[in-house]
């Protein structure tokens, strides 16, 4: 079904280079309506330097990337007001308390009925009693419904999530993923969500793409996909991946 | 630009400023210290020197004139420095705010805290010396406004410093306005200085800001040239800095230095 409806991140030929070393290495790929696309491999694969260039706040060596028919390059603001992100490496400031930094960011994403909002958040991500607290202080999976309150603020028609439940008990990562699951079937919002946890990308992605070495090595449903490459689970695929890239290569 | 978002750079300030007793007195401690002790010299040169001239205006008018100039300046760059501390650029920057917008949240907390500082001085002054800035007459929103914007250049050339070298390049900033007093002349006329100081302080719109003081005080009119090309020279000097910032941050988001500020990988 999500596959008839226009791709709100298209990313064509992306490229990064340092000197001599290819961070990323013109990779392609799209992100639909209602999708929620895993960004799965190895540390150093080029998972987050592709999220850096998808936010804008990493310039592309070559290639573009589209969000919604806005080119981020080039229109980098109209771009990213229809995206959002949470990463677990860029918590929001711990000493604002959590509705401050919900209203400074919900201004800058320019929230229409932002109290309303906030108030809906709140709600939504069982922040309420929280609201007067400092972020700083929360516990990390208190952080993480921060980050991902301020993440959905705008309703994104893309949303980013860079390792959202990493550091999360099982329980809070299930009920974190839960929420991600019924964001996405909601609205018109893709997701495009990186993990190490591949149980948890078996059960919420819809599509993976394995990063090697920068290039997209191998893409499809997290349900057959190992199979398909002979092997047990998605995990078992993901440590080939790392470990012999070149062996899936020339399958 | 939206003004929304220039707004919520300013809150963010507003919502640390009210949440933190240590960063609101840190507003006022400098300029009570500075007014006191050049309260007290002047007190005493006038004491000293008799009748013939009158050092209040000249010393603690001066010096309260450049504490303004360097409030704005840390106005603009005490809110980049939240960022740096809170490690909080990837979400600024990764959200829908521009540069244009960025700088003007900057801009407005400058406004705010040097209206704040120069109330404060303007009262210290007033109650414990007797002087009022206000004796300056017209002139004063002249001078005010040629230190404002050079005020706003320093803090927006201190931010792409710090931008461009990384967080432990913030020790640099903080001495600026003190390296450049004895160029612009706060305390003495440029003539005393030499020659190569003279051009350096020719150059700095502050030093067009003290020779008009001295005018005055001397019993001159309002120095309209003085004033205007003080002006033209701060304007230019904003431009500059607005275009020095611009060209750092693309430089940034090129290198990746924004996604990986913290761990100072560009030099």
């Amino acid at each position: 079904m999500t596959a008839n409806k226009k791709p709100v991140l298209e990313v064509r030929g992306l490229s990064k280079t340092y000197g001599s070393t290819t961070a990323v290495d013109s990779i392609s790929f799209e992100v639909r309506p209602n999708e929620i696309v895993g960004l799965l491999g190895p540390n150093g694969a080029g998972k987050t330097t592709t999220i850096n260039m998808i936010l804008g706040v990493l310039e592309p060596t070559e290639g573009s990337v589209t969000i919604e028919t806005k080119d981020v390059l080039h229109e980098r603001s109209e771009a990213l007001e229809r995206t959002n992100f949470a990463a677990v490496y860029s918590p929001l400031p711990g000493n604002l308390t959590v509705s401050q930094n919900l209203r400074v960011f919900g201004l800058l994403y320019d929230v229409p009925d932002l109290e309303q909002r906030i108030e809906q958040l709140f709600q939504e991500f069982e922040l309420e009693q929280f609201k007067d607290t400092r972020c700083g202080v929360l516990s990390s999976g208190e952080q993480t419904r921060v980050s991902l309150a301020k993440a959905t603020l705008n309703n994104p028609h893309l949303l980013l999530l860079d390792e959202p439940t990493a550091s999360l008990d099982p329980s809070t990562a299930q009920i974190i993923r839960g929420k991600i699951r019924t964001y996405a079937a909601g609205g018109e919002g893709g997701v495009l969500w990186t993990s190490h946890n591949m149980y948890e990308v078996t059960d919420v992605c819809d599509r993976v793409l394995f990063l090697s070495h920068g290039k997209i090595l191998l893409q499809g449903d997290p349900k057959t996909l190992p199979k398909e490459y002979g092997k047990k689970n998605l995990e078992e695929l993901f440590i080939t991946v790392a470990r012999e890239p070149l062996l899936l290569e020339s399958m | 630009m939206n003004f929304k978002r220039v707004y919520a750079i300013f809150l963010r300030q507003i919502y640390l400023v009210r949440g933190t007793a240590t960063r609101f007195f840190q507003i006022f401690i400098w300029i009570t210290v500075d007014i006191t002790l050049w309260g007290f010299i002047t007190k005493y040169l006038t004491g000293t020197a008799g009748a013939g001239f009158n050092f209040v205006p000249v010393f603690l008018g001066a010096v309260l004139l450049w504490d303004f100039s360097t409030n704005v300046m840390q106005g603009v760059t005490m809110l980049f420095f939240e960022d740096v501390w809170s490690r909080n650029f990837l979400n600024i920057f990764a959200s829908p705010l521009k540069i244009s917008e960025y700088v003007g949240g900057l801009i407005l907390s400058g406004i705010v805290r040097s209206i704040l500082a120069l109330i404060v001085m303007f009262l210290l002054a007033m109650f414990f010396f007797g002087f009022s800035i206000f004796s300056f007459g017209i002139s004063l929103a002249g001078f005010l406004l040629i230190l404002f914007f050079f005020g706003i250049a320093l803090g927006i050339i201190g931010v792409s410093i710090v931008l461009r070298l990384g967080p432990a390049a913030e020790w640099l900033i903080w001495p600026i306005p003190a390296l450049l007093s004895p160029f612009v002349g706060v305390l003495y006329p440029l003539s005393v200085l030499p020659g190569w100081m003279q051009f350096i302080g020719q150059s700095l719109p502050p030093s067009y800001v003290f020779t008009g003081i001295r005018e005055i005080v001397d019993g001159g009119t309002f120095p309209a040239s003085t004033f205007f090309w003080g002006l033209v020279a701060a304007l230019i000097y904003i431009v500059l800095a607005y275009m020095i910032f611009v060209k750092v941050y693309k430089k940034a988001v090129q290198t990746g230095l924004i996604a990986r500020y913290s761990a100072e990988t560009v030099t």
